[in-house]
Protein backbone atom coordinates (compact mmCIF):
# COMPACT_ATOMS: atom_id res chain seq x y z
CA UNK A 1 0.00 0.00 0.00
CA UNK A 2 1.37 3.00 -0.57
CA UNK A 3 2.55 5.27 2.58
CA UNK A 4 1.03 8.39 1.63
CA UNK A 5 -2.41 6.86 1.22
CA UNK A 6 -2.24 4.39 4.50
CA UNK A 7 -4.54 6.15 6.95
CA UNK A 8 -2.91 6.51 10.30
CA UNK A 9 -4.97 4.24 12.48
CA UNK A 10 -6.80 5.69 15.82
CA UNK A 11 -3.86 3.54 17.94
CA UNK A 12 -1.31 4.82 15.82
CA UNK A 13 -2.38 8.70 16.47
CA UNK A 14 -3.22 8.18 20.03
CA UNK A 15 0.51 6.41 20.36
CA UNK A 16 1.97 9.11 18.46
CA UNK A 17 0.29 12.11 20.19
CA UNK A 18 1.12 10.05 23.73
CA UNK A 19 4.35 9.63 22.84
CA UNK A 20 4.69 13.57 21.95
CA UNK A 21 3.72 14.43 25.34
CA UNK A 22 5.30 12.90 27.23
CA UNK A 23 9.07 13.03 25.71
CA UNK A 24 11.83 14.41 27.50
CA UNK A 25 12.07 17.82 25.29
CA UNK A 26 15.72 19.57 24.42
CA UNK A 27 16.57 21.84 26.88
CA UNK A 28 16.25 24.48 23.92
CA UNK A 29 17.07 28.18 26.54
CA UNK A 30 20.64 26.76 27.61
CA UNK A 31 21.23 25.44 24.51
CA UNK A 32 20.18 28.77 22.75
CA UNK A 33 22.50 30.35 25.10
CA UNK A 34 25.69 28.00 24.53
CA UNK A 35 25.08 28.81 20.54
CA UNK A 36 25.46 32.14 20.96
CA UNK A 37 28.62 31.84 23.45
CA UNK A 38 30.19 29.62 20.81
CA UNK A 39 29.04 31.23 17.87
CA UNK A 40 29.83 34.24 18.87
CA UNK A 41 33.07 33.20 19.93
CA UNK A 42 34.22 31.81 16.67
CA UNK A 43 33.13 34.89 15.10
CA UNK A 44 35.35 36.94 17.04
CA UNK A 45 38.04 34.98 16.30
CA UNK A 46 36.71 35.40 12.76
CA UNK A 47 36.48 39.27 13.17
CA UNK A 48 40.55 39.27 14.66
CA UNK A 49 41.94 37.57 11.99
CA UNK A 50 39.78 39.76 9.41
CA UNK A 51 41.75 42.84 11.55
CA UNK A 52 45.17 41.36 11.32
CA UNK A 53 44.85 41.14 7.25
CA UNK A 54 43.47 44.41 7.11
CA UNK A 55 45.54 46.52 9.85
CA UNK A 56 48.79 44.59 9.82
CA UNK A 57 48.66 42.82 6.51
CA UNK A 58 46.94 45.86 4.33
CA UNK A 59 45.20 43.56 2.45
CA UNK A 60 42.17 45.11 -0.04
CA UNK A 61 38.43 43.84 0.31
CA UNK A 62 38.92 40.63 -1.48
CA UNK A 63 42.00 39.91 -0.13
CA UNK A 64 40.61 39.93 3.78
CA UNK A 65 37.68 38.08 3.17
CA UNK A 66 39.69 35.23 1.10
CA UNK A 67 41.95 35.61 4.44
CA UNK A 68 39.78 35.10 6.52
CA UNK A 69 37.68 32.39 4.86
CA UNK A 70 40.70 29.92 4.76
CA UNK A 71 41.80 30.40 8.19
CA UNK A 72 38.64 29.74 9.39
CA UNK A 73 38.20 26.49 7.21
CA UNK A 74 41.79 25.59 7.93
CA UNK A 75 40.87 25.70 12.15
CA UNK A 76 37.63 23.84 11.57
CA UNK A 77 39.43 20.82 9.93
CA UNK A 78 42.46 20.82 11.69
CA UNK A 79 40.18 20.62 14.99
CA UNK A 80 38.08 17.83 13.51
CA UNK A 81 41.20 15.93 12.63
CA UNK A 82 42.78 16.54 15.95
CA UNK A 83 39.31 14.95 17.55
CA UNK A 84 38.54 18.22 19.31
CA UNK A 85 35.65 19.96 17.10
CA UNK A 86 33.27 16.97 17.83
CA UNK A 87 33.61 17.77 21.65
CA UNK A 88 32.83 21.10 21.01
CA UNK A 89 29.74 20.35 19.00
CA UNK A 90 28.65 17.95 21.84
CA UNK A 91 28.53 21.28 24.10
CA UNK A 92 27.79 24.04 21.65
CA UNK A 93 25.27 22.72 19.08
CA UNK A 94 24.43 25.11 16.48
CA UNK A 95 26.93 27.34 17.93
CA UNK A 96 29.87 25.26 16.21
CA UNK A 97 28.08 24.06 12.92
CA UNK A 98 26.64 27.46 11.06
CA UNK A 99 30.02 29.24 11.07
CA UNK A 100 32.54 28.43 8.35
CA UNK A 101 34.14 26.68 10.54
CA UNK A 102 31.43 24.09 11.14
CA UNK A 103 31.08 23.31 7.30
CA UNK A 104 34.83 22.50 7.13
CA UNK A 105 33.80 20.06 9.93
CA UNK A 106 30.97 18.42 8.03
CA UNK A 107 33.42 17.73 4.88
CA UNK A 108 36.51 16.73 7.06
CA UNK A 109 34.67 14.36 9.28
CA UNK A 110 33.01 12.20 6.75
CA UNK A 111 36.36 12.50 4.64
CA UNK A 112 38.30 10.72 7.83
CA UNK A 113 35.78 7.99 8.53
CA UNK A 114 36.12 6.58 5.16
CA UNK A 115 39.38 6.26 4.63
CA UNK A 116 39.06 2.81 5.47
CA UNK A 117 37.07 2.36 2.41
CA UNK A 118 40.22 3.86 0.45
CA UNK A 119 41.18 7.06 -1.50
CA UNK A 120 38.55 7.06 -3.99
CA UNK A 121 35.14 5.19 -2.67
CA UNK A 122 36.43 6.36 0.50
CA UNK A 123 37.40 9.49 1.19
CA UNK A 124 36.89 10.98 -2.10
CA UNK A 125 32.96 9.99 -2.62
CA UNK A 126 32.07 10.03 1.34
CA UNK A 127 33.57 13.28 1.28
CA UNK A 128 30.41 15.42 0.80
CA UNK A 129 27.47 13.16 1.77
CA UNK A 130 26.81 16.09 4.21
CA UNK A 131 28.08 18.92 3.11
CA UNK A 132 27.27 17.97 -0.62
CA UNK A 133 23.13 19.84 -0.71
CA UNK A 134 24.51 22.62 0.85
CA UNK A 135 26.82 22.67 -1.88
CA UNK A 136 24.08 22.06 -4.66
CA UNK A 137 21.82 23.90 -3.30
CA UNK A 138 24.26 26.84 -2.56
CA UNK A 139 25.64 26.87 -5.99
CA UNK A 140 22.17 26.39 -7.54
CA UNK A 141 20.85 29.81 -5.90
CA UNK A 142 23.91 31.46 -6.42
CA UNK A 143 23.42 31.03 -10.48
CA UNK A 144 19.91 31.64 -9.75
CA UNK A 145 20.98 34.90 -8.31
CA UNK A 146 23.31 35.74 -10.75
CA UNK A 147 20.97 35.52 -13.47
CA UNK A 148 18.17 37.28 -12.14
CA UNK A 149 20.78 39.98 -11.52
CA UNK A 150 22.35 40.57 -14.35
CA UNK A 151 18.58 40.69 -16.36
CA UNK A 152 17.68 42.86 -13.74
CA UNK A 153 21.38 45.34 -14.26
CA UNK A 154 20.74 45.27 -18.04
CA UNK B 1 3.36 -32.74 26.14
CA UNK B 2 1.74 -29.55 24.09
CA UNK B 3 4.47 -27.91 23.00
CA UNK B 4 2.96 -24.72 21.68
CA UNK B 5 0.65 -22.75 23.29
CA UNK B 6 -1.50 -20.53 21.39
CA UNK B 7 0.12 -19.06 18.20
CA UNK B 8 3.25 -17.70 19.45
CA UNK B 9 4.29 -19.53 22.38
CA UNK B 10 6.39 -22.25 22.69
CA UNK B 11 7.33 -24.66 25.70
CA UNK B 12 10.17 -26.98 26.24
CA UNK B 13 9.62 -30.28 26.78
CA UNK B 14 13.24 -31.55 27.89
CA UNK B 15 14.28 -27.64 28.39
CA UNK B 16 18.09 -27.07 26.93
CA UNK B 17 20.49 -25.83 29.45
CA UNK B 18 22.48 -22.40 29.08
CA UNK B 19 26.09 -23.94 30.14
CA UNK B 20 28.22 -20.84 29.66
CA UNK B 21 27.93 -17.16 28.75
CA UNK B 22 30.59 -14.58 27.85
CA UNK B 23 30.95 -10.88 26.92
CA UNK B 24 33.30 -8.55 25.86
CA UNK B 25 32.40 -4.85 25.73
CA UNK B 26 34.39 -1.64 25.08
CA UNK B 27 35.63 0.75 27.53
CA UNK B 28 32.42 2.76 27.77
CA UNK B 29 30.64 0.08 28.74
CA UNK B 30 33.67 -1.24 30.75
CA UNK B 31 33.53 1.94 33.12
CA UNK B 32 29.40 1.75 33.88
CA UNK B 33 27.74 -0.33 35.97
CA UNK B 34 28.30 -3.49 35.21
CA UNK B 35 31.76 -2.79 34.65
CA UNK B 36 32.86 -5.52 37.21
CA UNK B 37 31.11 -8.31 35.40
CA UNK B 38 32.44 -8.06 31.44
CA UNK B 39 34.77 -10.86 31.32
CA UNK B 40 37.08 -8.58 28.79
CA UNK B 41 36.64 -4.99 28.64
CA UNK B 42 38.82 -3.34 25.66
CA UNK B 43 40.69 -0.20 26.15
CA UNK B 44 40.63 0.90 22.12
CA UNK B 45 37.95 -0.01 20.12
CA UNK B 46 39.76 -1.05 17.29
CA UNK B 47 41.20 -4.10 19.45
CA UNK B 48 44.53 -3.56 17.00
CA UNK B 49 42.71 -4.03 14.06
CA UNK B 50 42.68 -1.32 11.17
CA UNK B 51 38.89 -1.24 11.31
CA UNK B 52 36.19 -1.25 13.69
CA UNK B 53 34.32 -3.62 11.61
CA UNK B 54 37.07 -5.80 11.84
CA UNK B 55 37.09 -4.92 15.44
CA UNK B 56 33.68 -5.83 15.66
CA UNK B 57 33.89 -9.54 14.04
CA UNK B 58 37.16 -10.59 16.26
CA UNK B 59 34.77 -9.39 18.95
CA UNK B 60 32.11 -12.04 18.19
CA UNK B 61 34.52 -14.58 17.03
CA UNK B 62 36.01 -14.33 20.47
CA UNK B 63 33.00 -14.47 22.29
CA UNK B 64 31.95 -17.38 21.20
CA UNK B 65 35.32 -18.85 21.50
CA UNK B 66 35.20 -17.82 25.03
CA UNK B 67 31.98 -19.11 26.00
CA UNK B 68 33.09 -22.56 24.54
CA UNK B 69 36.56 -22.45 26.78
CA UNK B 70 34.56 -22.24 29.78
CA UNK B 71 32.70 -25.78 29.25
CA UNK B 72 36.52 -27.21 27.65
CA UNK B 73 34.59 -27.33 24.10
CA UNK B 74 36.68 -26.91 20.58
CA UNK B 75 34.03 -25.28 17.23
CA UNK B 76 34.13 -28.89 16.44
CA UNK B 77 32.10 -29.61 18.58
CA UNK B 78 29.76 -27.57 18.47
CA UNK B 79 26.43 -28.32 16.13
CA UNK B 80 25.30 -25.47 14.97
CA UNK B 81 25.99 -21.07 15.43
CA UNK B 82 23.48 -18.63 15.50
CA UNK B 83 23.80 -15.11 15.83
CA UNK B 84 23.48 -11.99 14.12
CA UNK B 85 24.35 -7.97 14.17
CA UNK B 86 23.37 -4.84 13.17
CA UNK B 87 25.87 -4.36 9.81
CA UNK B 88 24.50 -4.79 6.36
CA UNK B 89 24.48 -8.21 5.12
CA UNK B 90 25.55 -9.11 9.01
CA UNK B 91 29.04 -9.08 8.00
CA UNK B 92 30.35 -8.67 11.67
CA UNK B 93 28.39 -12.54 12.04
CA UNK B 94 29.28 -14.06 8.93
CA UNK B 95 32.98 -12.97 8.61
CA UNK B 96 33.44 -15.01 12.56
CA UNK B 97 31.20 -17.71 11.41
CA UNK B 98 34.01 -18.31 8.51
CA UNK B 99 36.63 -17.94 10.95
CA UNK B 100 34.97 -20.07 13.62
CA UNK B 101 33.39 -22.98 10.85
CA UNK B 102 30.70 -23.99 13.07
CA UNK B 103 27.74 -24.83 10.91
CA UNK B 104 26.09 -21.38 10.90
CA UNK B 105 22.38 -19.51 10.48
CA UNK B 106 22.85 -16.18 10.19
CA UNK B 107 19.85 -13.94 12.14
CA UNK B 108 19.52 -10.26 11.33
CA UNK B 109 16.42 -9.24 14.45
CA UNK B 110 18.34 -5.58 14.73
CA UNK B 111 18.64 -5.90 18.74
CA UNK B 112 16.24 -8.41 19.85
CA UNK B 113 19.26 -11.10 17.85
CA UNK B 114 19.72 -11.92 21.73
CA UNK B 115 16.64 -13.44 22.24
CA UNK B 116 16.05 -14.68 19.11
CA UNK B 117 19.06 -16.80 19.11
CA UNK B 118 18.24 -18.57 22.06
CA UNK B 119 14.86 -18.95 21.55
CA UNK B 120 15.68 -20.47 17.76
CA UNK B 121 18.64 -22.60 19.67
CA UNK B 122 16.35 -23.99 22.30
CA UNK B 123 13.68 -24.78 19.77
CA UNK B 124 15.80 -26.76 17.64
CA UNK B 125 17.70 -28.45 20.83
CA UNK B 126 14.11 -29.40 22.22
CA UNK B 127 13.33 -30.59 18.90
CA UNK B 128 16.68 -32.95 18.55
CA UNK B 129 17.82 -31.31 15.50
CA UNK B 130 20.69 -30.07 17.71
CA UNK B 131 22.86 -31.36 20.94
CA UNK B 132 25.22 -28.03 21.30
CA UNK B 133 24.59 -24.22 19.92
CA UNK B 134 26.33 -21.38 20.50
CA UNK B 135 24.46 -18.45 20.22
CA UNK B 136 25.65 -14.51 20.41
CA UNK B 137 24.99 -11.16 18.87
CA UNK B 138 26.98 -8.11 18.55
CA UNK B 139 26.81 -4.61 18.24
CA UNK B 140 30.12 -1.61 18.17
CA UNK B 141 29.30 2.54 18.62
CA UNK B 142 31.34 3.47 15.68
CA UNK B 143 30.22 0.78 13.42
CA UNK B 144 26.37 1.32 14.27
CA UNK B 145 27.35 5.32 14.04
CA UNK B 146 28.71 5.31 10.63
CA UNK B 147 25.84 3.28 9.08
CA UNK B 148 23.22 4.20 10.57
CA UNK B 149 23.86 7.98 11.12
CA UNK B 150 26.50 10.31 11.23
CA UNK B 151 30.78 10.41 10.96
CA UNK B 152 31.99 10.20 14.75
CA UNK B 153 34.28 13.27 14.35
CA UNK B 154 31.80 15.35 13.18
CA UNK B 155 30.07 17.38 16.13
CA UNK B 156 25.93 17.83 17.25
CA UNK B 157 23.97 17.19 19.68
CA UNK B 158 21.97 14.51 19.98
CA UNK B 159 17.97 14.53 21.43
CA UNK B 160 17.55 13.64 24.88
CA UNK B 161 15.27 10.32 23.46
CA UNK B 162 18.37 9.30 21.81
CA UNK B 163 20.33 6.10 22.92
CA UNK B 164 23.81 4.84 22.60
CA UNK B 165 24.85 1.63 20.93
CA UNK B 166 26.84 -0.36 22.97
CA UNK B 167 29.91 -2.13 21.69
CA UNK B 168 29.61 -5.24 23.42
CA UNK B 169 29.82 -8.87 22.47
CA UNK B 170 27.37 -11.47 24.09
CA UNK B 171 27.36 -15.12 23.89
CA UNK B 172 25.93 -18.29 25.32
CA UNK B 173 26.20 -21.64 24.97
CA UNK B 174 22.98 -24.02 24.80
CA UNK B 175 23.24 -27.39 25.66
CA UNK B 176 20.94 -30.50 25.67
CA UNK B 177 19.54 -31.01 29.06
CA UNK B 178 21.25 -34.64 29.12
CA UNK B 179 25.18 -33.11 28.80
CA UNK B 180 27.06 -33.82 31.39
CA UNK B 181 30.61 -32.28 30.57
CA UNK B 182 32.17 -28.90 31.98
CA UNK B 183 30.03 -25.77 32.68
CA UNK B 184 29.95 -22.79 34.29
CA UNK B 185 26.92 -22.48 34.80
CA UNK B 186 24.48 -25.84 36.12
CA UNK B 187 20.99 -24.18 37.30
CA UNK B 188 19.91 -22.09 33.98
CA UNK B 189 17.41 -23.63 31.62
CA UNK B 190 15.17 -22.05 28.66
CA UNK B 191 11.81 -23.38 29.26
CA UNK B 192 9.72 -21.66 26.27
CA UNK B 193 9.44 -18.50 24.56
CA UNK B 194 7.16 -16.16 22.55
CA UNK B 195 7.92 -15.69 19.13
CA UNK B 196 7.59 -11.77 18.69
CA UNK B 197 5.10 -9.88 15.55
CA UNK B 198 6.32 -6.70 13.62
CA UNK B 199 4.55 -4.34 15.49
CA UNK B 200 4.75 -0.39 13.67
CA UNK B 201 2.29 2.56 15.90
CA UNK B 202 4.06 4.42 13.01
CA UNK B 203 7.54 6.60 15.11
CA UNK B 204 9.75 7.58 12.27
CA UNK B 205 11.89 9.35 14.43
CA UNK B 206 15.83 6.91 14.49
CA UNK B 207 16.41 9.63 17.32
CA UNK B 208 13.61 7.93 19.73
CA UNK B 209 13.54 4.01 19.13
CA UNK B 210 13.08 3.22 22.61
CA UNK B 211 9.37 4.67 21.30
CA UNK B 212 9.45 2.69 18.35
CA UNK B 213 10.10 -0.81 19.94
CA UNK B 214 7.81 -0.46 23.04
CA UNK B 215 4.85 -1.22 21.32
CA UNK B 216 6.36 -4.38 20.45
CA UNK B 217 7.96 -5.87 23.34
CA UNK B 218 4.30 -4.75 24.89
CA UNK B 219 2.27 -7.17 22.58
CA UNK B 220 4.93 -10.07 23.04
CA UNK B 221 4.20 -9.86 26.66
CA UNK B 222 0.52 -9.72 26.64
CA UNK B 223 0.81 -12.41 24.11
CA UNK B 224 3.11 -14.20 26.56
CA UNK B 225 1.26 -14.32 29.18
CA UNK B 226 -2.10 -14.94 28.09
CA UNK B 227 -0.79 -18.16 26.33
CA UNK B 228 1.24 -19.26 29.69
CA UNK B 229 -2.08 -18.09 30.99
CA UNK B 230 0.68 -16.16 33.68
CA UNK B 231 0.78 -13.18 35.77
CA UNK B 232 3.85 -10.59 35.85
CA UNK B 233 4.29 -11.66 39.03
CA UNK B 234 4.93 -15.21 38.11
CA UNK B 235 8.65 -13.61 37.10
CA UNK B 236 10.92 -12.10 39.15
CA UNK B 237 11.36 -10.44 36.40
CA UNK B 238 10.89 -8.81 33.22
CA UNK B 239 13.49 -7.95 31.12
CA UNK B 240 13.58 -5.74 27.90
CA UNK B 241 16.30 -5.73 25.76
CA UNK B 242 17.17 -1.76 25.31
CA UNK B 243 13.76 0.47 25.60
CA UNK B 244 15.92 3.27 27.35
CA UNK B 245 14.26 5.13 29.82
CA UNK B 246 11.85 6.71 27.80
CA UNK B 247 10.42 3.41 26.23
CA UNK B 248 10.73 2.14 29.23
CA UNK B 249 7.47 4.57 30.64
CA UNK B 250 6.27 4.01 27.39
CA UNK B 251 6.00 0.61 27.99
CA UNK B 252 4.69 0.41 31.07
CA UNK B 253 1.74 2.94 29.80
CA UNK B 254 0.95 0.27 26.90
CA UNK B 255 1.43 -2.61 29.13
CA UNK B 256 -1.24 -0.90 31.86
CA UNK B 257 -3.67 -0.06 28.98
CA UNK B 258 -3.65 -3.63 28.05
CA UNK B 259 -4.11 -4.49 31.72
CA UNK B 260 -0.78 -5.44 32.68
CA UNK B 261 0.48 -3.78 35.28
CA UNK B 262 4.09 -4.50 35.46
CA UNK B 263 4.86 -3.10 39.13
CA UNK B 264 8.42 -3.15 39.90
CA UNK B 265 9.44 -6.07 37.73
CA UNK B 266 10.31 -4.47 34.84
CA UNK B 267 14.12 -4.12 33.94
CA UNK B 268 15.36 -2.71 30.73
CA UNK B 269 19.38 -4.02 29.65
CA UNK B 270 19.62 -0.03 28.02
CA UNK B 271 18.86 1.58 31.49
CA UNK B 272 21.25 -0.83 33.54
CA UNK B 273 24.64 -0.92 31.19
CA UNK B 274 25.43 2.57 31.89
CA UNK B 275 25.50 5.55 34.63
CA UNK B 276 22.88 8.56 34.24
CA UNK B 277 26.40 10.21 34.39
CA UNK B 278 28.08 9.06 31.61
CA UNK B 279 25.81 11.43 28.85
CA UNK B 280 24.00 8.35 27.39
CA UNK B 281 20.44 10.26 27.03
CA UNK B 282 18.07 7.63 27.31
CA UNK B 283 20.63 4.92 27.64
CA UNK B 284 21.61 2.21 25.64
CA UNK B 285 21.50 0.11 22.42
CA UNK B 286 21.87 -1.92 20.24
CA UNK B 287 22.53 -6.14 19.65
CA UNK B 288 25.06 -6.10 22.31
CA UNK B 289 23.40 -4.07 24.84
CA UNK B 290 20.84 -7.37 25.80
CA UNK B 291 23.85 -9.40 24.46
CA UNK B 292 26.14 -8.21 27.36
CA UNK B 293 24.14 -7.58 29.83
CA UNK B 294 22.32 -10.99 29.54
CA UNK B 295 25.51 -13.01 30.11
CA UNK B 296 27.73 -11.24 32.56
CA UNK B 297 25.32 -10.32 34.81
CA UNK B 298 21.95 -11.89 34.62
CA UNK B 299 22.71 -15.31 34.62
CA UNK B 300 25.50 -14.91 36.85
CA UNK B 301 22.85 -13.06 39.44
CA UNK B 302 20.51 -16.17 38.28
CA UNK B 303 22.99 -19.11 39.07
CA UNK B 304 23.94 -17.80 42.57
CA UNK B 305 20.26 -18.04 42.90
CA UNK B 306 19.10 -13.99 43.75
CA UNK B 307 16.02 -15.28 41.29
CA UNK B 308 14.62 -18.34 39.38
CA UNK B 309 12.55 -17.12 36.91
CA UNK B 310 13.03 -14.42 34.35
CA UNK B 311 11.39 -12.89 31.11
CA UNK B 312 13.79 -11.87 28.95
CA UNK B 313 12.52 -9.73 26.27
CA UNK B 314 15.10 -7.91 24.02
CA UNK B 315 13.89 -5.66 21.28
CA UNK B 316 14.65 -4.82 17.77
CA UNK B 317 13.91 -1.37 16.14
CA UNK B 318 13.61 -2.73 12.77
CA UNK B 319 15.39 0.52 11.08
CA UNK B 320 16.88 1.06 7.88
CA UNK B 321 18.19 4.15 6.52
CA UNK B 322 17.03 3.63 3.15
CA UNK B 323 13.40 3.27 4.53
CA UNK B 324 12.99 6.08 6.83
CA UNK B 325 14.86 8.20 3.67
CA UNK B 326 11.75 7.33 1.95
CA UNK B 327 9.73 8.53 4.90
CA UNK B 328 8.82 4.93 6.02
CA UNK B 329 8.39 4.86 9.85
CA UNK B 330 10.41 2.41 11.98
CA UNK B 331 9.21 -1.30 12.62
CA UNK B 332 9.87 -2.99 16.08
CA UNK B 333 9.67 -6.45 17.27
CA UNK B 334 10.43 -8.27 20.27
CA UNK B 335 11.28 -11.99 21.41
CA UNK B 336 10.65 -13.40 24.43
CA UNK B 337 12.63 -16.57 26.37
CA UNK B 338 11.32 -17.69 29.62
CA UNK B 339 14.98 -18.40 31.64
CA UNK B 340 14.77 -20.23 34.84
CA UNK B 341 16.57 -21.67 37.42
CA UNK B 342 16.14 -25.43 38.51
Amino acid sequence: MDQKQRQKTAEEQRYQQRVNEKMPRSKTLSQCVRAFVAGGLICCIGQAVRAFGEITLQLDQDGVAALTAIVMVFLGATLTGLGVYDKIGTWAGAGSIVPITGFANSIVSPAMEFKREGLILGTAAKMFTIAGPVLVYGVGASVIVGLITCLVAK
Amino acid sequence: MQKRLGRQTVVFEAPPRIAAGASIVGDVEGSGPLGGYFDLILEDDTWGEDSWEKAERKMFEQVVRRALERCAMQPSEIDLLLGGDLLNQIITANFAARELAIPFLGLYGACSTMAESLLLGSMLIDGGYAGHIACAATSHFSTAERQYRYPLEMGGQTPPTAQRTVTGAGASLLVEPGYTGGAELRHIFVTGGTIGRVVDLGITDANNMGAAMAPAAADTLAAHLREQNRKVSDYDMIVTGDLGSFGSEMFAELCRDKGIDLSDRHRDCGNMIFFPEQKVDCGGSGCGCAAVTLNAYLLRRMEQGDFTRMLFMATGALMSPTAGMQGDSIPGIAHAVVIERR
